[in-house]
């Protein structure tokens, strides 16, 4: 009852000043506009740029790097035990980053609940012989299903079919880049000659585009059986052994386990990446402080328009008080009057920002490096328009505290003295 | 005997501004239900500022002041402003009405706020309190259209709404012309009389005060004199 009254009161204290409240309402939805439509944004730039480098990049990279033995015989030897050893030049003996036993680990991986799914790569590094010229390339033998699981390798091929390395023997999917520097068209027939100087002709079924250039110069794809015959080794010959986990968090934790039961190197995306969650985090800081800003702004115009109906009100104030209205109940007049605006501009700012986020949507962004994105990248989080209701609610109940406190101790004696 | 329905109790007050002046000395009186009295006495004398404590909205005082055989001392601000609602009607010089709302509305504020009675029950009521007044006819019109003598006379009806111990006035016919100050004063009169209403009415009109039922005579925040006229 009493609440009702206060509301009573304060909407038409609203519609008495209704051009200065539609203003102050109208920076509310500005600003909450801005606010879910930049955020939306800026997390769908993270998401596409993330996905760019994130979704390639496995959780756990085992490899086996060529390096010497940390203890070297003469340490070993039980007869020199108490020397000292001065070991000088030392030189790695193994020529080849193998994995030993690789068949039995993926096995066990593939058993693993934590591991969402296991890729075998094998590295090789070559050259693209055009005409007399020599071009260095990297040549990774995958398994072209498990690539996909993992990686979404359909997505970054773009003519052709990744399908067809399993298929047509001796095929090879070349990056965008070498393709177009060798011109060299689907079908063709291209020369590769491995480090030992042994010469494969392989046929190319497809081309490959990451969207990052100095990787489509460089890197193309065949599968494994191929590599491993591009290097004459058997089929249990394997370089890397890429994994996705369940829990991308999980990754530094388990890279140390692996390394240790394995007797292996293992790269986790946390230190590999370390730079992209850096960039992705400043540019989400950057729209929550523009958004924070431009509603602070409107809690000033708030403010402003609140005083100012305080001032003008303060003969209503007087006579309230004085017929028996308490200094709270004046309080909560002027609180409602600041909620309505903030909930009405917050409301239609949510809509807005709706609104212009599906106008970015639609708006063309093509790139020849992103074949997979048409248009500018938006992120629907209902997170965001949470946060932004929240946000507009907040920031008028503490632009309209402070004038209310002040109404709320307005002195009527005064007041009527001053007649 | 009757009851006393307001009494203050050796009530003192200061100014320290701009230097210690006492402006009400030990000032002591009842008044009992059903009595019209004026409070008359030069300018300055401290007049408004006793009705301003007698009214509880100036808290800042020494001494005692009992509503209702209520001592107002030590009450919170939410409880004082209650008093006001249930207990006291107030008229000003000045009508202080909301141009935001309907003379009826206006009317019906304090009862809305005291919030013991249906809409439509405080609705018929302010209908009432206005035609008592002879301005039912305006009950719809906006404040602003109204004359300055038909505000007073809103004012007197949104001081009556709440069927209050009391109405207090400070220079209620202050800003009226001759005529309409008579139609208030007149007003008055049948309230105390048919009505049994309880008046304390703060005036410079000698006239005014000559025809209530007990003048109180103050001078230099002391009362001097206090006659009650029966009539
Ligand atoms: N806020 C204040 N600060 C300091 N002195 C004040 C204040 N208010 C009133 N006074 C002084 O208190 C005295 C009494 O004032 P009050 O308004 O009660 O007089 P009054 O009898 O109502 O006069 P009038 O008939 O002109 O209305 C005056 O001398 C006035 O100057
Ligand atoms: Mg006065």
């Amino acid at each position: 009852m009493n609440l009702k009254l206060i509301l009573d009161i304060a909407f038409s204290l609203l519609r008495a000043r209704w051009s200065q409240t539609l203003v102050a309402a109208i920076g509310v939805t500005f600003s909450i506009t801005m606010f879910i439509a930049l955020l939306s944004f800026m997390s769908g730039l993270n998401d596409l740029l993330d996905g760019l480098m994130l979704n390639r990049t496995p959780h756990v990279l085992l490899y086996n790097e060529i390096k010497p033995a940390l203890r070297q015989p003469v340490q070993r030897s039980l007869k020199y035990q108490n020397s000292y050893h001065f070991i000088s030049s030392i030189r790695p003996s193994k020529s080849l980053p193998q994995i030993h036993n690789s068949i039995a680990i993926i096995e066990a991986l593939h058993h693993d609940k934590r591991v969402h799914g296991v890729a075998p790569k094998v590295f090789v590094q070559v050259f693209y012989n055009v005409g007399t010229v020599h071009l260095t390339g990297e040549i990774n033998g995958i398994s072209p299903a498990d690539e996909n699981k993992l990686f979404s390798f359909a997505d970054y091929v773009t003519e052709g079919n990744y399908m067809d390395l399993n298929i047509i023997p001796n095929s090879i999917i070349l990056g965008k880049g070498a393709a177009e520097t060798m011109l060299i068209a689907r079908g063709d027939a291209v020369e590769v000659t491995t480090v030992r100087g042994d010469r494969l002709r392989l046929k190319v079924v497809g081309f490959f585009q990451s969207g990052i250039s100095q990787i489509d110069k460089l890197q193309s794809y065949v599968s494994v059986a191929t590599a491993q015959k591009l290097l004459g080794e058997s089929s249990n010959y394997i370089t890397d052994i890429q994994l996705k986990l369940h829990d991308m968090k999980q990754a530094p934790f388990l890279a140390k386990e692996f390394e240790k039961r394995y007797d292996l190197d293992a790269l986790d995306i946390q230190t590999a990446n370390s730079q992209f969650e850096t960039g992705s985090f400043v540019r989400t800081i950057i729209s929550y402080a523009v958004g924070i800003t431009l509603l602070v702004v409107a809690g000033f115009g708030i403010y402003n328009i609140l005083n100012m109906m305080i001032y003008e009100k303060m003969d209503a104030i007087a006579i309230l008080k004085a017929t028996g209205f308490s200094g709270k109940d004046v309080k909560l007049i002027f609180l409602a009057i600041s909620l309505s605006i903030g909930v009405f501009g917050g409301i239609t700012g949510l809509i807005f920002g709706f609104g212009l986020s599906e106008l970015i949507d639609q708006m063309p962004f093509e790139t020849a490096s992103l074949p997979t994105v048409k248009t500018y990248p938006i992120h629907y989080d209902p997170f965001f328009y949470l946060i932004g209701g929240v946000f507009s609610v907040v920031t008028t109940y503490l632009a309209g505290s402070f004038p209310a406190r002040k109404a709320s101790k307005v002195d009527p004696v005064e007041i009527i003295r001053g007649k | 005997m009757k009851d006393k329905i307001l009494e203050a109790v050796n009530i003192n007050k200061y100014f320290h501004d701009p230097v210690n002046i006492e402006v009400l000395k030990g000032i002591s009186f009842h008044l009992e239900r059903g009595e019209f009295a004026s409070i008359i006495g030069k300018s300055g004398c401290g007049k408004s500022t006793l009705l301003y404590i007698l009214s509880t909205m100036d808290t800042d005082f020494q001494g005692d002041l009992l509503i209702d055989n209520i001592s107002m001392r030590n009450k919170k601000e939410t409880e004082l402003a209650l008093v006001r609602n249930e207990k006291i009607g107030f008229v000003f010089q000045f009508h202080y009405l909301l141009n935001e709302f309907s003379v009826l509305r206006n009317v019906m504020l304090p009862c809305e706020k005291l919030g013991k009675i249906s809409l439509q029950e405080i609705e018929s009521k302010a209908y009432e309190k206005l035609k008592i007044l002879g301005i039912a006819d305006e009950a719809l019109k906006k404040p602003n259209q109204l004359s300055g003598g038909e505000k007073q006379r809103v004012a007197i009806a949104r001081a009556l709404i709440n069927d209050p111990l009391i109405i207090m006035g400070d220079e209620p016919t202050g800003n009226l012309d001759r005529k309409n100050a008579e139609v208030v004063f007149d007003i008055f009169a049948r309230l105390a009389t048919e009505y049994q209403q309880s008046l304390l009415i703060v005036t410079h009109d000698n006239d005014f005060a000559n025809k209530t039922h007990r003048i109180i005579e103050m001078e230099d925040g002391v009362i001097t004199s206090d006659k009650s006229r029966r009539c």
